[in-house]
């Protein structure tokens, strides 16, 4: 089978876990002789040549194919009114004018140009380079023809996977790794919630991280249950890390270590930790991370006045998260609303017993960890002191926790993957 | 006799070095040794070594009618001693010309005061011995407490040491209708005497000189004396109370700072009845109108001329109260080392980082910290108080066992 895959990052240039997991899912596709094509907006070159890349910058659209004439317009319709953007900072509003004054003098030519730098990121004019996407979409799908069915990696991409629908008319998955609700609560951004939406219907098929992810689109997306498929992520090496470096302070270090904004829950950390230190003084509490409530939590710490347990490393990258890892005694993720969540699985990884949230698509696979709802911190709380202090207990999740890992594989994923599109393709015939 | 009491702080902090959570237990050297090192030297250049050398010039030209007072903090000589010898050689020949006034504050320019009457002496103790090995013997008679910070239980702890006068803000809530211009004494203590500062007239040349949209710009000497001049002539003393970086530093040579000092004496002594005077002659001559009470403590800083610079918020009292929650545990330790970065870690201005006034001062702070953002400089100045915090812990069960 063929497929045509679009994604938004690919390894190693990535931000977030998006990449990760559609370098593990072709990887598994790979293992299974499956053939993909895998189109993201900007290629670097370096990547692992698992797939027949399409560099979607390089893509030269021809504007004189009238079927492509409703991507255009979509897409003229975003620059008009893409310098009406509601609500920026005092800085994002200083690089925002910067940059349209400074680099967008040539609206007018760009716009129907037939070639588009892509910055792949996630920046400001994030929606113009959506929109862009699709018209590259379509033009692809025109080119090539030797694909049996389509699949598009979240909301980024849907327009792309819908465009290339419609041009080529094979059937269309659609995978979500996470939704306009987890990223933001209830307070969602309405034009990616649109775009969110309108690729799940177009889908012939949809594809789910979780039962959790699942869950939420059929009560907030109006998505019928039996049109979902849920994936569970897998891990890319589910070896023991062993790590030589050797932790500097005598006290038991209990970690938090992601983004520190509303979805990942960094509120009950702060107040859990607090209990746990009332305590037990001798235990120091770690967030890791950077975000847009980091100097809240700060606030609260210092509030609670426990600020000389209780750290604030900034954004880790490179070894310094292995090391985070390697030197904490408990790992917890309290995440409000997470897809999936790979964090707890590198934490088994380094031998760390780990505390999930039940609001986390990862608590549906691990079995051996504490899960607890993100907003019980009594029992966030408990449930650290018992791990910090009943060796037995996290002597168990040690050994079962990796065991449990080792079943967590990408080409498992990758096999269900493949009967899903199989069905997928019946059902159309 | 009507007279300006002309008064410079001069004060450098050791300031931290990025210190990450993964150097607690590891590293216990905080100190931005590069960074210290370069301003020390940017502001010799461009303030300490040409001012000191204009203030000799005129010593020198009006032969005991022109003279200064300076409070040089601890940390700023201990730096000075290492990166900046020869601005301390053009110090120790101010000093030694008669004319120019040494005051005493806390060693490490910290907040002591407020918190422990053991450790504001002991810093006190220790910047007077200090003072007396660097300038051959020098003993200040009067006191300066940390950016101004005075109230009525602070003089008292001042005068209990002896000392004859305290210098302070002239804080508008807490004159009311009196003048800064007269001479006062402590509340509880009347022997001691307190000068305040004209902060009108102290800060047209500390702040306001090179700001082109003030009505009164350019700032000119004759004018300067003209409003001089206008003060009634029953107020008798002109404190004028500064940054010594204000020259060169925050108001560049190219604002003509340096000239209208250069020219200022000349122009005050040759058209107004004033003279100049140090605290000491003030606080000697002058007999004190009236006490002054000040029942909470004020300082120099910001718009509210209160604490709230250094204290208050969050983070702010969380470091303040873990930080001198050590007092008795270092004491007891006796460790050179240990004492040393206590005391370093107890300048104000890692607390003045820390503040969250964005609205009002927060652009004077943003000025003079080295961090993006107070909390910045909270998670780092935590960071090494926590390995401190362990090294404290270690030194004492060494000492057990």
């Amino acid at each position: 089978m063929k497929v045509l895959m679009f994604g938004w990052e690919f390894p190693p240039h990535i931000s977030g876990g998006l990449g990760t997991a559609c370098y593990g899912l072709v990887k598994g596709m790979n293992h299974h002789n499956q053939q993909v094509i895998f189109v993201v907006p900007k290629l670097w070159g370096d990547e692992e040549p698992l797939a027949d890349f399409v560099n979607a910058s390089d893509v030269r659209i021809d504007y004189r194919e009238k079927r492509f004439k409703k991507f255009w317009k979509n897409l003229t319709y975003l620059e008009v009114s893409s310098f009406l953007v509601p609500y920026l900072g005092p800085e994002e509003f200083k690089r925002f004018t910067d940059y349209a004054i400074h680099d967008r003098t040539d609206v007018d030519e760009s716009i129907f140009s037939n070639k588009f730098e892509f910055s792949g990121k996630y920046g400001k004019n994030l929606m113009e380079e959506v929109s862009r996407y699709a018209l590259v979409a379509a033009q692809i799908a025109r080119d090539k023809n030797n694909f049996d069915i389509i699949h598009a990696h979240d909301w980024l991409a849907f327009p792309a996977g819908i465009a290339a629908k419609e041009i080529s008319g094979k059937p269309l998955v659609v995978h979500v790794h996470a939704t306009e609700y987890d990223r933001s609560g209830e307070s969602v951004n309405q034009p990616v919630y649109d775009i969110e939406r309108a690729g799940m219907h177009a889908a012939d098929h949809i594809v789910a991280v979780s039962q959790l992810t699942k869950n939420i689109l059929v009560r907030k997306y109006g998505v019928p249950a039996s049109k979902v498929t849920v994936l569970h992520n897998a891990v890319l090496d589910a070896s023991i890390i062993k790590s030589e470096y050797e932790k500097k302070v005598p006290e038991k270090i209990v970690t938090f270590l992601g983004r520190i904004t509303f979805q990942k829950g960094p509120e009950y950390f702060v107040e859990a930790a607090k209990k746990v230190i009332d305590r037990d003084p001798n235990v120091r509490f770690v967030m890791a991370g950077n975000g847009d409530l980091l100097n809240r939590m700060i606030d609260r710490v210092a509030e609670l006045r426990m600020a000389t347990r209780f750290h604030f490393t900034g954004f880790l990258k490179g070894d310094d998260v292995d090391h985070m890892y390697a030197i904490s005694d408990v790992y917890v993720m309290p995440s409000v609303s997470e897809p999936f969540g790979i964090a707890p699985l590198e934490a088994v990884r380094h031998n760390t017993p780990v505390i999930i949230s039940k609001q986390s698509g990862v608590a549906e696979v691990l079995r051996n960890a504490i899960k607890v709802d993100f907003w019980d911190v009594d029992a966030m709380a408990d449930a650290i002191f018992a791990l910090l202090h009943y060796d037995g207990i996290s002597r168990m999740f040690k050994e079962l926790g990796s065991e449990e890992l080792k079943k967590l594989k990408w080409e498992h994923v990758a096999a269900k993957l493949v009967t899903v599109y199989e069905k997928t393709l019946a059902e159309r015939s | 006799m009507r007279t300006i009491c002309f008064y410079f702080q001069v004060h450098q902090p050791f300031r931290l070095k990025p210190y990450r959570f993964f150097d607690i237990g590891e590293d216990h050297h905080y100190w931005d040794d590069f960074l210290n090192r370069n301003v020390i030297r940017k502001v010799a250049q461009k303030c300490y070594l040409p001012m000191n050398s204009l203030l000799l010039e005129l010593i020198h030209r009006y032969q005991g009618k022109f003279k200064v007072a300076f409070s040089l903090s601890g940390t700023f000589l201990d730096q000075m001693e290492a990166y900046a010898p020869d601005v301390l050689e053009s110090f120790q020949k101010l000093v030694a010309t008669g004319q120019v006034e040494l005051l005493n504050e806390t060693y490490t320019h910290s907040l002591a005061a407020l918190k422990s009457k053991e450790e504001f002496h002991s810093l006190v103790k220790k910047h007077q011995d200090r003072i007396k090995e660097l300038f051959n013997g020098y003993t200040p008679k009067v006191f300066r407490n940390t950016e101004l910070i005075y109230s009525d239980q602070i003089g008292a702890m001042v005068a209990e040491l002896g000392y004859e006068a305290v210098l302070t803000e002239g804080a508008k809530h807490i004159l009311g209708w009196k003048s800064p211009n007269y001479v006062y004494s402590n509340a509880i203590e009347p022997k001691l005497k307190v000068l305040l500062k004209n902060f009108l007239l102290s800060d047209d040349i500390a702040f306001r000189f090179s700001n082109k949209t003030w009505a009164d710009f350019p700032l000119t000497t004759e004018k300067f004396v003209k409003w001089i001049n206008a003060i009634p002539k029953e107020e008798q003393v002109l404190n004028l109370f500064m940054d010594y970086e204000t020259f060169g530093e925050h108001q560049w040579a190219e604002t003509g700072i340096f000239e209208f000092m250069r020219h200022l004496p000349e122009a005050v002594l040759n058209h107004s009845s004033f003279t100049f005077s140090t605290p000491s002659e003030v606080a000697a001559k002058v007999a004190p109108v009236s006490k002054i009470h000040v029942p909470v403590p004020i300082s120099w800083a910001d718009e509210e001329r209160d604490l709230t610079a250094w204290l208050g918020n969050d983070m702010q009292d969380e470091a303040f109260d873990r930080l001198y929650e050590l007092e008795k545990l270092v004491k007891d330790l006796d460790d050179p080392e240990i004492k040393r970065d206590w005391g370093y870690l107890q300048t104000s201005d890692h607390f003045y980082y820390m503040c969250t006034k964005f609205f009002s001062d927060g652009s004077v702070h943003e000025y003079f910290s080295p961090y993006d953002t107070p909390y910045d400089a909270f998670i780092n100045y935590m960071n090494v108080l926590s390995d401190f915090m362990l090294r404290v812990k270690q030194k004492k069960e060494e000492l057990k066992s």
